[in-house]
């Protein structure tokens, strides 16, 4: 029993929140590919970007959560959001648009989009330094442990005040998104310019109007998530490229251009990771006596060794290339 | 008109050398002009990729890594406490179990009884790949723990260095066949992505895996192919690796002269330029992809070794992706991607430009520190040194997003020729 509350703690609940995470971040990245037709490589620090300014607000009121009973990161999460939405779009406005404009090939954009995340990176790091910070300096994080209602448990299911507040926030924000998309003008406007772009111009859509929505979206969900993330467990500026992958991974297993398929696409990229990286022989311990003598249970079993653990999403960006390049949910191949 | 542009940067970027060599000391010159080789070697294989045939390489660092340590486990000297402790037997057998497993996996693959039978094959071919992966993972451990307690590491093949770049050349286009065959028949950024993420893997890879390249203890100092500067001292003996590089240099420059006006050069940048006409006149679009990228990766992989082996120490985390990827990348966009000429231009302003910017980032910041201290009684972080050199990522970030949009051709565009 106690191996299940152990497996429940390191898999499913770990697995749901760097889910969650992958999933935000994910969601961006499919809409940018499927309106603006290429892969963003700057997501990444924008999520770092976004989490840098909740800190900062955060250290400027470190009390403010106090009055709600909220943690202030969280608190000063909406702002942060605005803030980085807002950037988002004056980033479109000064690198992306005039490329645009003069009508360059998709790939120029994904080199551009990597000037920008190095310019991100860098100035993230002149500004915040590159040591890791935690959020929590005026308030303590509040620590759940659940005491299941049975004899053979005596380990507690544990779960993190930034997780509940996590999974909450993923919960309404991917509600709200489908409530844009499917009921509001401005988000059938948006699956029409990502159907087709032609198109959706000529039966009058207004696609400048559509490319800022779709980056103030993805910019406060990227900063959503990177604040979540580093309030769960630390905030490092130096993630970019390591969460890169996972949401591109996560992007293409729901199939890009479907938002759905990215919440699915980062769930199945979180729990992979954290199913890999799980050691196993944990559930083994308790038949130590009935296995055959001339098998010795090693201390670790591992599919992954925890140290490889990026090896994860590239393995499923690999297997989904060969086996399924239109994701899940048969989404576009560009 | 050409012709003079091509004058104007050739003399600057004498002029910039001279200068370095004036400031600096003939020491400090050479060995920054053998780097500047390295790169070369590098940035025009990114050029043929790119340049030639519009692939985009995001992973250069892991071809480089890759590359290096290949040379490194060729070249370095023979360790004998690892070949008289046993474990040499016991690694051989675990990568020969390994090699069963794979043949295994091969043959149920191949065998034609389960042509018919898709369900049954695919399930084999489950069953077999994780009893080989999960007996490798857990046969290798023990080894590989018991190598790092005896013998530090395995060490190298003591063999000529030569043969370490040659095999770190074939290591390199191996890595790029595998890459390639998954990404090219799908749109540019795929390849993006998965190179990136390969290049990210190769480091951790090497950064974990103790028992081949002793993770962050690094592995130095690593042979060169000519005499050591503790021999003949530092001027000499660079100069004389700068020679082997640069008759390297010459030989790969004029082959690719070559085979940019062959047939074969035509036919990649007709593929480039409209890839459907390209399709529609029979042209083997994503074999002649897959080429391109194998050769580029050579190049490469060679070049990664040669700056390895220049360096002298075999460091994993030394390996970063702005200073192995990007600062590549903006070489070669610079200086003109598909012009071989551009790329050397570009190759030697861009690397003295970045070995420059250090000490006068740091004269920067250091006025800024002293400046916010007199005018505003404001204290510098303790780290204020390592984070204003991340001005430097910033200024690449900007170099690229500026040149791709006001002279996406580079200094020296590529020449058009019409027939």
């Amino acid at each position: 029993m106690n191996e299940l509350i152990f497996f429940f703690n390191k898999v499913i609940i770990s697995g749901a929140a760097i889910g969650s995470i992958y999933a935000m971040g994910a969601i961006g990245v499919t809409l940018i590919f499927s309106i603006l037709r290429f892969a963003h490589f700057a997501h990444g620090d924008m999520m770092t970007m976004g989490a840098f300014f909740a800190f900062a607000l955060t250290a400027m009121f470190p009390t403010a959560g106090q009055f709600i009973g909220l943690p202030t990161g969280f608190v000063m999460m909406p702002f942060a959001m605005a803030l980085t939405a807002v950037i988002a779009v004056l980033l479109d406005k000064t690198f992306y648009q005039p490329l645009r404009k003069n009508n360059v090939a998709p790939v120029v954009m994904v080199m551009a989009s990597i000037g920008v995340t190095l310019m991100l990176q860098g100035l993230i790091r002149l500004f915040g330094g590159v040591e890791a910070r935690h959020f929590f300096f005026a308030e303590r994080k509040d620590i759940f442990r659940l005491e299941l209602p049975f004899e053979a448990a005596s380990r507690k299911i544990v779960i993190t005040e930034p997780q509940i507040l996590l999974f909450i926030f993923t919960l309404v924000s991917v509600f709200t998104l489908h409530y844009i998309l499917t009921r509001t003008k401005l988000g059938k406007a948006m699956r029409a310019v990502s159907d087709n772009p032609d198109l959706a111009k000529v039966s009058g859509i207004n696609t400048q109007k559509v490319i800022i929505f779709t980056w103030l979206i993805a910019g406060s969900l990227a900063a959503a998530a990177g604040t979540l993330l580093s309030l769960d467990v630390s905030l490092k500026p130096d993630l970019s490229f390591n969460l890169l992958l996972p949401i591109f991974a996560a992007a293409i297993v729901g199939g890009v251009g479907h938002p759905y398929g990215a919440v699915v696409g980062g769930f199945v990229v979180g729990f992979a990771e954290t199913l890999s990286i799980f050691n196993w022989a944990i559930f083994l311990r308790p038949f130590k006596d009935s296995l055959p003598d001339w098998y010795e249970l090693p201390a670790k079993l591992s599919l992954v060794p925890t140290e490889y653990k990026i090896t994860v999403p590239f393995f499923i960006l690999v297997v989904i290339l060969v086996w399924r390049p239109t994701g899940l949910f048969k989404g576009k191949v560009l | 008109m050409k012709m003079k542009r091509e004058i104007i940067l050739v003399s600057l970027a004498a002029a910039l050398v001279a200068l370095v060599f004036a400031k600096m000391g003939i020491a400090f010159g050479l060995r920054m002009l053998v780097e500047i080789s390295c790169f070369t070697i590098i940035a025009l294989g990114l050029t043929i990729q790119w340049g030639y045939a519009g692939l985009f390489n995001a992973g250069i660092m892991g071809f480089i890594a890759l590359s290096g340590f290949t040379s490194m486990l060729v070249s370095y000297p023979v360790n004998e406490k690892f070949w008289q402790s046993g474990y040499a037997g016991d690694l051989a057998s675990v990568f020969a179990w390994l090699f069963v497993g794979i043949a295994v996996i091969w043959g149920i693959n191949k065998l034609p009884v389960l042509r018919e039978r898709q369900k049954l094959r695919r399930l084999l071919l489950l069953i077999t790949i994780a009893v080989t992966y999960l007996s490798f993972m857990q046969n290798l451990a023990p080894v590989t723990s018991g190598i790092e307690k005896s013998a530090g590491f395995i060490g190298g093949f003591g063999l000529p260095v030569w043969m370490g770049w040659v095999a770190g050349g074939i290591i390199a286009g191996i890595l790029a066949w595998f890459v390639g065959h998954i990404c090219l028949g799908l749109r540019s950024d795929y390849l993006a992505i998965a190179t990136l993420g390969i290049a990210e893997i190769i480091k951790a890879l090497l950064k974990n895996a103790d028992w081949l390249t002793r993770g962050t203890l690094t592995v130095s100092p690593l042979p060169w192919p000519v005499p050591t500067p503790g021999e003949i001292g530092f001027v000499a003996s660079r100069a004389m690796y700068l020679a082997i590089t640069a008759v390297l240099i010459g030989i790969i420059f004029w082959l690719l002269q070559r085979a940019y006006s062959a047939p074969w050069g035509r036919m990649i940048r007709a593929i480039r330029d409209n890839e459907l006409s390209s399709a529609a006149m029979g042209k083997d679009v994503n074999g002649r992809r897959l080429e391109v990228f194998i050769i580029g990766s050579i190049l490469m992989g060679v070049g990664g070794a040669a700056l390895v082996t220049f360096n002298s120490i075999f460091d994993p985390s030394g390996f970063l992706p702005l200073h192995h990827t990007f600062l590549i990348w903006v070489m070669v966009i610079l200086g003109g991607a598909g012009n071989n000429l551009g790329t050397l231009i570009g190759t030697v302003i861009v690397y003295i430009v970045w070995v420059m910017s250090e000490p006068a980032t740091l004269a920067v910041f250091d006025a800024i520190k002293y400046l916010g201290l007199e005018w505003f009684d404001w204290q510098a972080p303790n780290d204020f040194d390592s984070r204003a050199l991340q001005m430097r990522v910033f200024i690449i970030g900007l170099t690229i997003t500026l040149v791709l949009r006001f002279a996406p051709n580079g200094l020296l565009p590529e020449k058009i020729r019409k027939h």
